[in-house]
């Protein structure tokens, strides 16, 4: 099954990068969240992005998405400058899930994904009115792309269940089916195994690659390094707001101050563990 | 809510009284219905005869017929058929409980209503003591776990006979309960009711008529439909209550358009009010009144959609500034639009403006409606029926009323309704996905706006006067307490809290100076017990019970049957 009719290209393919970041810096107060990141993902890659808790992964997905206006920088998908609203950022062509699930809770599976359609769908107030055979059509359009999307991510036969009754692992597969359901070119994926046991973090990984092999881009925040480095074709790390590393995961797996970002070189722990965790650091958009 | 029981042990001891006493209560209560109950035939309509019963009699008997099938359902021949499923003991209980409430009710009108107790005759005490021995006996027969009826499956044409069955009941509960002059049989009438509703309730039967009527919503809809078409024809021409019925319909369709604002879209609007008057004030300014200020005279369908646009202009010139604020910011935003509007219409009569609305003096003389050659003000003959002029409006109202219903019910099902829903859940989410968050929002507006503008077109000539003092913030008010007490999101419960809003004062003229006191009561005692409206809508119910895991289930069975 497909998710985009876009024919899929390789990995890495050359030319133009899809997404392109280009000194996005955030800056809240005082505090610099993300300080002059660049980042640029090309068609079909997978890119992870780690870093210690508080390091800005989160506030720079926001900056990517439009829910932050970043201070200093630019936002380029597809070529095209991107202006820094949620929405204009989903009809461009790229979709999130968020760190912690935020599912419509009292909206079923096949409910929650139809909202994922509402972009790309148009019928407004008179025609929903009219009920109209167009109108009918695309709610049926609407419907069949969401059952399918559902299907895809494994939870086909749970289209009717509530949203806040499904098991947690559901629930992030589910938040999957709902940003795919706006057409995406490039996925953003907000520690989609976060809280998962091992069965389930290979079976997101194998999601992961499914959706990457039926054309799209991936890029995936993860603390799970044996995830990230399993899965990614790149990775950045970021440290305190900044680039640390950016290399294959081999090359940032070897790199010695990752680690040290990571485990601290025992002198400066303590200081570090006042800084690693800034007030904003990793919160959700909730500005 | 749950009736509190007698202690475990004290039931089973005496388990095997219930039925007895209860079938013994059955009898006397029906036994003094053939007796007189009050000495003063005056009372209560005339409750003084022997023989036979009369008046508000009846509705014992039909309590204790009840109580009855369910006693025989306990035990009996309806056992093995009904008594897998009806939950026979509840039910008791509840009937019980409100047969004796009927009955005391009985006894205190006549005490009060007279010269005390001397008055209530011997027939009256029998039927009094009967319910006191019902209402004991359903206390004692013991509870039973028993199938869900909710997923019983009877025939087609079973239920939709049993739709039929219960809008002729509510018809006739209708007519018969407006029939009712005095106070005092107007609540006994509601007493009746109720206990018929609770009775219904705990024996389930509401709950399989709730799945009857998802699975039926089309019988439904024409049913009640006809039932409201059919109720002027009860009437005999009395405007008496054809005027209550319009003006509860007016008030109905405006709340209903109300509830797409506060009910789908999730947003606070205590200005409400404000929308109506747009239209109704349209209407009379281009009406051919002497007062009116604007010397052009289109015809009435023109001037309808023009009260709509009016109000759908002005709720998006007040809906595009205020609804980047939410909640609490919005509703005194909307507040203060309302009074506005009221101060607006009060001011622009020539001295500060131009003469639009004669100020305070309002707009009055408004000519009936005439549409075509069918004058609104004209008696006409049906059947041998006569419709008066407050039927001609009901009949026009009922066609305004199925169209808020179709836009109401439309909006909630489609694109934009999930949209809606998306935001009620959780906005931000909603955005990164797509949604149009504020276009969305204004789109409520305007919509709301629209439908409480068609109403006020009409509201402006069945009134035959309009003024600024008939939109003042406590009719915003009213308006939003309509869909608290009914159900935010349902068109039900919305219809049922403005009837009750419109009926009550208007039949219990003794309240009249407690009214407020008593709608904040009501409305505070919803908020603690039942905050989700008397009529439910699924997912409000969800919202208002995040916690609730077991109602979460419950919801979503009854979902995944719908969906199969």
């Amino acid at each position: 099954m497909t998710v985009t009719d876009e024919v899929r290209s390789p990995a890495r393919a050359s030319g133009q990068p899809l997404l392109e970041a280009s000194g996005v810096t955030m800056q809240f107060g005082g505090l610099l969240a993300v300080n002059d990141v660049n980042l640029s993902v090309h068609e079909g890659e997978i890119l992870g992005l780690i870093g210690p808790n508080g390091a800005g992964k989160t506030t720079f997905f926001n900056c990517l998405t439009g829910l932050y206006k970043p201070t200093r920088g630019q936002v380029r998908f597809n070529g095209v400058p991107l202006a820094p609203k949620p929405r204009a950022v989903v009809e461009a062509g790229m979709a999130r899930t968020f760190q912690n699930i935020r599912l419509f809770a009292n909206m079923t599976a096949l409910e929650n994904v139809m909202v994922g359609r509402y972009c790309r769908t148009s019928s407004m107030a008179l025609t929903s009115i009219l009920h109209g055979p167009k109108y009918r059509k695309e709610e049926a359009a609407t419907r069949a792309r969401a059952q399918e999307l559902l299907d895809f991510v494994g939870l086909g036969r749970s289209s009717e269940h509530l949203a806040r009754n499904m098991p947690y692992g559901d629930q992030r597969r589910l938040e999957i089916a709902r940003a795919l359901a706006t057409d995406p070119k490039l996925i953003l994926l907000d520690e989609p195994t976060a809280g998962m046991n091992p069965l389930e973090t290979r079976q997101a990984s194998d999601l992961i690659f499914k959706i990457r092999d039926s054309g799209l881009s991936v890029v995936v925040i993860e603390h799970d390094m044996r995830f990230i480095f399993g899965l990614c074709d790149r990775v950045l790390c970021l440290v305190r707001g900044e680039t640390l590393v950016e290399g294959t995961p081999i090359e940032v797996q070897s790199d010695s101050r990752v680690i040290e970002a990571y485990i601290g070189t025992g002198e400066s722990d303590d200081e570090d563990a006042g800084q690693d965790t800034p007030a904003g650091g990793d919160e959700e958009g909730k500005s | 809510m749950s009736i509190p029981t007698l202690p475990d042990a004290f039931v089973e001891k005496h388990a095997a009284k219930g039925w007895p006493v209860g079938l013994a209560g059955v009898a006397l209560v029906i036994i003094g219905t053939f007796m007189s109950w009050s000495f003063d035939p005056n009372i209560l309509g005339d409750l003084s005869v022997y023989g036979y019963p009369g008046g508000l009699q009846i509705l014992a008997i039909i309590l204790s017929l009840l109580a009855l099938v369910l006693l025989l359902t306990v035990k009996g021949p309806l056992a093995s058929r009904l008594g897998q499923w009806l939950d026979a003991a509840l039910g008791l209980r509840a009937l019980g409980l409100w047969l004796l409430i009927y009955m005391v009710g009985v006894i205190l009108a006549i005490a009060t209503d007279s010269s005390g107790l001397v008055n209530v005759d011997p027939g009256g005490w029998i039927s009094f003591v009967g319910a006191v021995l019902v209402f004991a006996g359903s206390q004692v027969i013991p509870l039973r776990e028993l199938r869900d009826l909710g997923r019983a499956r009877l025939p087609g044409w079973f239920e939709i006979a049993a739709v039929a069955v219960v809008m002729a009941g509510v018809l006739f509960g209708a007519a018969y309960a407006l029939a009712r002059e005095d106070a005092w049989s107007f609540v006994l009438v509601l007493v009746f009711a109720g206990g018929t509703v609770a009775a219904m309730f705990r024996t389930g039967t509401m709950g399989w008529f709730g799945h009857v009527a998802t699975r039926r919503r089309k019988v439904l809809t024409l049913a009640a439909f006809a039932v409201a078409f059919f109720f002027p024809f009860t009437q005999q021409g009395s405007d008496a209550n054809m005027s209550i019925a319009t003006s509860v319909l007016i008030f109905a369709a405006t709340a209903i358009g109300l509830n797409i604002v506060v009910g789908l879209a999730g947003l606070l609007d205590l200005g409400y009010i404000a929308f109506l008057g747009a239209g109704a004030y349209v209407a009379s300014s281009l009406s051919r009144s002497a007062f009116a200020t604007i010397d052009w005279h289109p015809p009435f369908l023109v001037i309808v959609l023009l009260g709509g646009c009016v109000s759908a202009t002005l709720g998006l010139i007040i809906g595009t500034p205020t609804l980047r604020v939410s909640g609490d910011y919005l509703a005194i935003v909307t507040l203060g639009f309302g009074e506005i509007f009221r101060f607006s219409m009060f001011n622009l009569d020539g001295n500060n403006g131009p003469n639009l609305t004669n100020g305070p003096n309002g707009i009055p003389g408004i000519p009936e409606l005439a549409v075509g050659g069918f004058n609104f003000g004209d008696e006409h003959v049906v059947a041998g029926i006569t419709l008066g002029r407050f039927s001609n409006y009901y009949f026009l109202l009922l066609l305004l009323m199925a169209f808020v219903i179709l836009v109401f019910t439309r909006l909630n099902n489609s694109r934009i309704g999930r949209g809606w829903v998306a935001i009620r859940e959780d906005e931000k989410a909603a955005e990164a996905m797509g949604v149009n968050v504020f276009g969305l929002k204004l789109l409520a507006f305007a919509v709301g706006a629209f439908l409480a503008g068609l109403a006020g077109t009409i509201k402006a000539h069945q009134d035959g006067a309009t003024s600024p003092d008939q939109y003042i913030f406590l009719e915003s008010a009213f308006l939003l307490a309509a869909i608290v007490l009914g159900g935010m999101g349902t068109i039900a419960g919305v219809l049922l809290g403005a009837t009750i809003l419109k009926l009550l004062p208007e039949k219990l003229r003794f309240f009249s100076e407690y009214r407020l006191l008593l709608f904040g009561l009501t409305l505070v005692l919803m908020m603690r017990f039942r905050p989700e409206g008397l009529v439910a809508n699924k997912r409000r119910l969800l919202e208002f019970h995040e916690e609730d895991e077991k109602l979460a289930t419950a919801v979503e069975s009854e979902l995944v049957e719908e969906a199969k």
